[in-house]
């Protein structure tokens, strides 16, 4: 169901007869169930420790007590905003980089490659570098303080890298025909672009998005010094919250006693990760068929 | 290449945009540097070289500034994993896309996707917890190398994974039935069609796992002991800059602080060495 | 998650907000004419003192509905960095003031003492003020040395300019490079996992913590230090020979806000959220 629009794909013989194949079949299953088993350890131990302490309450109260009693409620709302502002932000910054390298550029010309060299470096600076540096522009230089926006907007700086090169990936894996196509019926680029290109170029947008998702929510040492360690309610963008890795972290590291509501913060994440995924699946399928219906 | 007047707004936008995006890391180094000015004037570039050891804390004259061994931390940990994982990250995206039956490979892709989002923290935890002791009793301290390099491995896996998975999914299908056509093994068709179709890709999912690697510091600081030495084996407790960092930047002050950014902007330097390598490695590939 | 929409949509307009505050100078407040304080405080610095902030913080805001009080982490230097920036109106630090902060003024809210942990299953009663400094300092590497079993010594220490570290070595006379552990740790919980985990292991970590762990059945057992038996009691009345103060700082005037959280945090309507986070209440 999110297979690429193209034609189905087929699927490839199955009964190989030579040792190579057969060896290889073996190996990509063993690699497949290894994986599978390692989740089962790592998220089967959250769950076990986690889900005896969850409940409706746990997410709609406040933390009492350091966090060790009560719930997570402001820091839910808080991590929302903060990859809200982080999204609002680097998507379309995001977008449009990967649409001028894969699109407006040449491959090999200087500014692409000064681009792509400095996303490539981008993708490897540290968390924790990212923290001080948003601590330093946004915080301090930018007066925005310890705020949401802050740490969204440090965020949106660290997971830029991956939303570009999957877009790009998926604007460069659109069959150069399609172009042409569009080039011979008169369409502008402008239009090229919203109306087929970016259309189809949507997996690889999606698991940008995905990983991207994936990457603020998790992150702890750039929201340290950011956005912050308030566990209170956020009244607006400008005020200091606390993430759910934040929390964690603190949690379980910092506050003696901390680890059962630790875990089940953590089963709360991870849940909420599933959720995600799964909505962004959906919604990029409904908006890919209606693009590609229209068109 | 005459342009409608629309697209030429569009262009100057994605043109800002880009010059945007790729500011972002001259900020970082920028502001990285001006932070570490005042160790590089009092201690000198040379002595985070050539000193005994680390200990900055007891100020620029008394102090000891060696990062070397860290950089050897911070290199073998990342090559380790890289080297793991890569091979682990494309056998995964081909059991996804060839080898799975169409429910198993949606069902096993959302597993990969929920690994990816598992905070570095909860993986740390789990380390420290349930992973050390299992090494420990194999050889004690338990927290060292091997420790990271097999926590890394399970942090950037689904980033090899997925993104090779996607570049598999964009090959045309009519690539791949051409090679059934013309009667070639499943394997075969990976190898000789599927693979080198997909090679830009999954090189891109390497290089970012590479930068994940390099840069991942809360787990690595549970796990891997943090001992400043160079590695004699994978049972060694290592510290990387990473973890130099976020142990210190608390607690340090003056000298000590400064010498953090230095770390920094040695992380900074690796960085940007292991992206030129990759840039020219894949220009080699791609040609050949 | 109606919020969140609303919110949202606004953030151009936020952005742009954000951007005008950074023009006006921050947070401090004033007392308005009928007695009621207002304003926003903002505190930063030490992780150990952190979590207790934040609950004497929210009964403080109770007390006073005009006044928020942001509490931040990161570390004691971070504190005093901020203070001395006026980004923040009151670090918090895990340690006593140095001769090179004398700018600052500072007001005890609780004592923490720091105490030698080692695994349960490690049968050594207690070990001579040489002894560790032996053990330490690398010249005694094996259990079976000081009367334990047969089995190496996991040494674990934490990073240099750690408020911990400061004080143990303090107390044993000793140089941050006379030391050679076996593993560096960050946290307090950080010691406690690589301890419980190891039953070759020796760490010195908050006795609160320490205390409050092993009475949760964690793997852990404290020494005595110097013949001292690490209890809060002994951190109170002062017999315990490694304690901290825990403080919170100021640089230079102090607004009415200000001024009242700090009577608020050293006085007595705040001694049972010390206690609840395992520190000692500090003598007044």
């Amino acid at each position: 169901m999110r297979d690429a629009p193209a034609p189905a794909v087929p699927s490839l013989p199955r009964g190989g007869t030579d040792w190579a194949d057969r060896a290889v079949t073996a190996a990509v299953w063993s690699v497949a169930l290894l994986f599978t088993g390692v989740f089962l350890w790592i998220v089967g131990d959250l769950v076990r420790h986690g889900l005896p302490h969850l409940s409706w309450g746990f997410l709609t109260d406040a933390p009492m007590d350091a966090g060790r009693a009560g719930g997570i409620a402001p820091i839910l709302v808080s991590t929302f905003l903060i990859v809200g502002v982080c999204l609002a932000v680097s998507l379309p910054l995001g977008v449009g980089t990967a649409v001028f390298l894969a699109e407006f550029s040449r491959g090999e010309s200087l500014p692409a490659r000064l681009v792509r060299g400095s996303l490539d470096v981008l993708a490897g600076v540290p968390s924790i570098v990212f923290g001080l540096f948003g601590n330093a522009l946004f915080s301090l230089y930018l007066g925005m303080g310890f705020s949401i926006l802050s740490g969204g907007l440090t965020l949106a700086c660290m997971v830029l890298p991956i939303l570009i090169r999957s877009t790009e990936e998926g604007l460069r894996a659109v069959p150069d025909d399609y172009r042409k196509a569009a080039a011979a019926l008169g369409l502008s680029r402008t239009a090229t672009l919203w109306r087929i290109l970016l259309p189809a170029a949507t997996p690889g947008l999606v698991v940008g998005l995905v990983l991207g998702i994936g990457r603020a929510l998790s992150e702890t040492a750039a929201l340290l010094f950011t956005s912050g360690y308030v566990a209170r309610m956020p009244g607006s963008l400008l005020d200091s919250g606390r993430s759910l890795t934040v929390h964690i972290y603190d949690l379980a590291m910092n506050v003696p006693g901390g680890e059962a509501n630790a875990y089940a913060t953590a089963v709360v994440l991870v849940t909420l990760l599933l959720v995600i995924n799964m909505l962004t699946f959906q919604i990029a399928d409904r908006w890919l068929h209606r693009r590609i219906t229209r068109t | 290449m005459s342009q409608p007047r629309g697209d030429a707004s569009l262009i100057w936008a994605v043109r800002g945009l880009a010059v945007a995006s790729g500011g972002i890391v001259l900020l970082i180094v920028a502001f990285l540097a001006l932070e570490a000015i005042p160790a590089l004037r009092e201690v000198g570039l040379r002595r985070f070289f050539t000193d005994a050891s680390w200990h900055p804390a007891d100020g620029a004259d008394r102090g000891a500034f060696n990062l070397v061994p860290m950089v050897a931390g911070t290199l073998t940990v990342a090559t380790g994993a890289v080297l793991i994982a890569t091979p682990l990250g494309i056998a995964s995206a081909l059991f996804c896309r060839f080898y799975a039956p169409g429910a198993l490979g949606r069902a096993y892709r959302r597993l990969v996707e929920l690994l990816a989002g598992i905070p570095s923290v909860v993986y740390g935890f789990w380390g420290l917890v349930v992973l050390t002791p299992l090494i420990r009793q194999w050889q004690p301290p338990g927290q060292s190398l091997l420790a990271g390099i097999l926590i890394l491995t399970v942090m950037i896996l689904p980033t090899v994974a997925l993104l090779s998975e996607s570049s598999l999914r964009s090959i045309p299908a009519a690539y791949l039935r051409g090679a059934t056509a013309l009667g070639l093994s499943r394997w075969a068709t990976i190898r000789g069609v599927a693979l080198p179709a997909a090679r830009s890709g999954i090189f891109t999912a390497v290089i970012l796992a590479t930068g994940r690697a390099v840069g991942e510091t809360m787990a690595v600081l549970m796990v891997m002991g943090n001992i400043v030495q160079v590695p004699g084996s994978v049972f060694d407790p290592v510290r990387t800059l990473t973890a130099n960092i976020a142990l210190e930047m608390g607690y340090a002050m003056e000298v000590h602080r400064s010498a953090l950014f230095v770390t920094g902007l040695m992380l900074m330097a690796i960085v940007v060495v292991l992206v030129a390598a990759n840039a020219r490695l894949g220009r080699e590939g791609r040609r050949a | 998650m109606r919020r969140r929409a609303v919110t949202l949509s606004n953030l151009p307009a936020l952005m742009g907000l954000a951007f005008a505050a950074a023009c006006s100078p921050g947070t401090e407040g004033a007392g308005s004419g009928d007695g009621t304080l207002e304003g926003r405080i903002t505190i930063t610095g030490s992780s150990t003192v952190a979590p207790l902030m934040g609950e004497v913080a929210r009964r403080f805001e109770a007390e006073h509905p005009g006044v928020r009080v942001d509490v931040q982490t990161g570390g004691t230097s971070r504190g005093i960095a901020d203070v001395r920036r006026r980004v923040a109106q009151i670090g918090m630090i895990s340690r006593g003031l140095r001769p090179e902060e004398e700018d600052l003024d500072a007001v005890a809210v609780a004592l923490d003492g720091i105490t030698l942990i080692v695994h349960r299953d490690n049968h050594v009663a207690t070990l001579s003020h040489d002894q560790v400094v032996d053990i330490f300092t690398g010249r005694v590497r094996r259990w079976d040395t000081v009367g334990g079993r047969e089995a190496e010594i996991t040494v674990v220490s934490k990073a240099d300019g750690r408020a911990t570290l400061e004080l143990f070595l303090d107390h044993f006379g000793l140089r941050r490079d006379e030391i050679h552990p076996s593993l560096v740790i960050g946290d307090n919980q950080h010691g406690i996992r690589s301890v419980a985990g190891d039953p070759a292991a020796i760490a010195y970590v908050s006795i609160g913590t320490a205390a409050f762990e092993s009475s949760q059945g964690r793997a852990i057992r404290m020494l005595p230090l110097d013949g001292v038996e690490p209890t809060l009691a002994a951190v109170q009345s002062g017999e315990f020979p490694a304690s901290r103060p825990l403080n919170l700082v100021t640089f230079g005037d102090r607004s009415p806000p200000v001024q009242a959280f700090l009577s608020f945090a050293a006085s007595e309507r705040v001694q049972d959220l010390v206690e609840a986070q395992y520190f000692v209440p500090a003598p007044r």
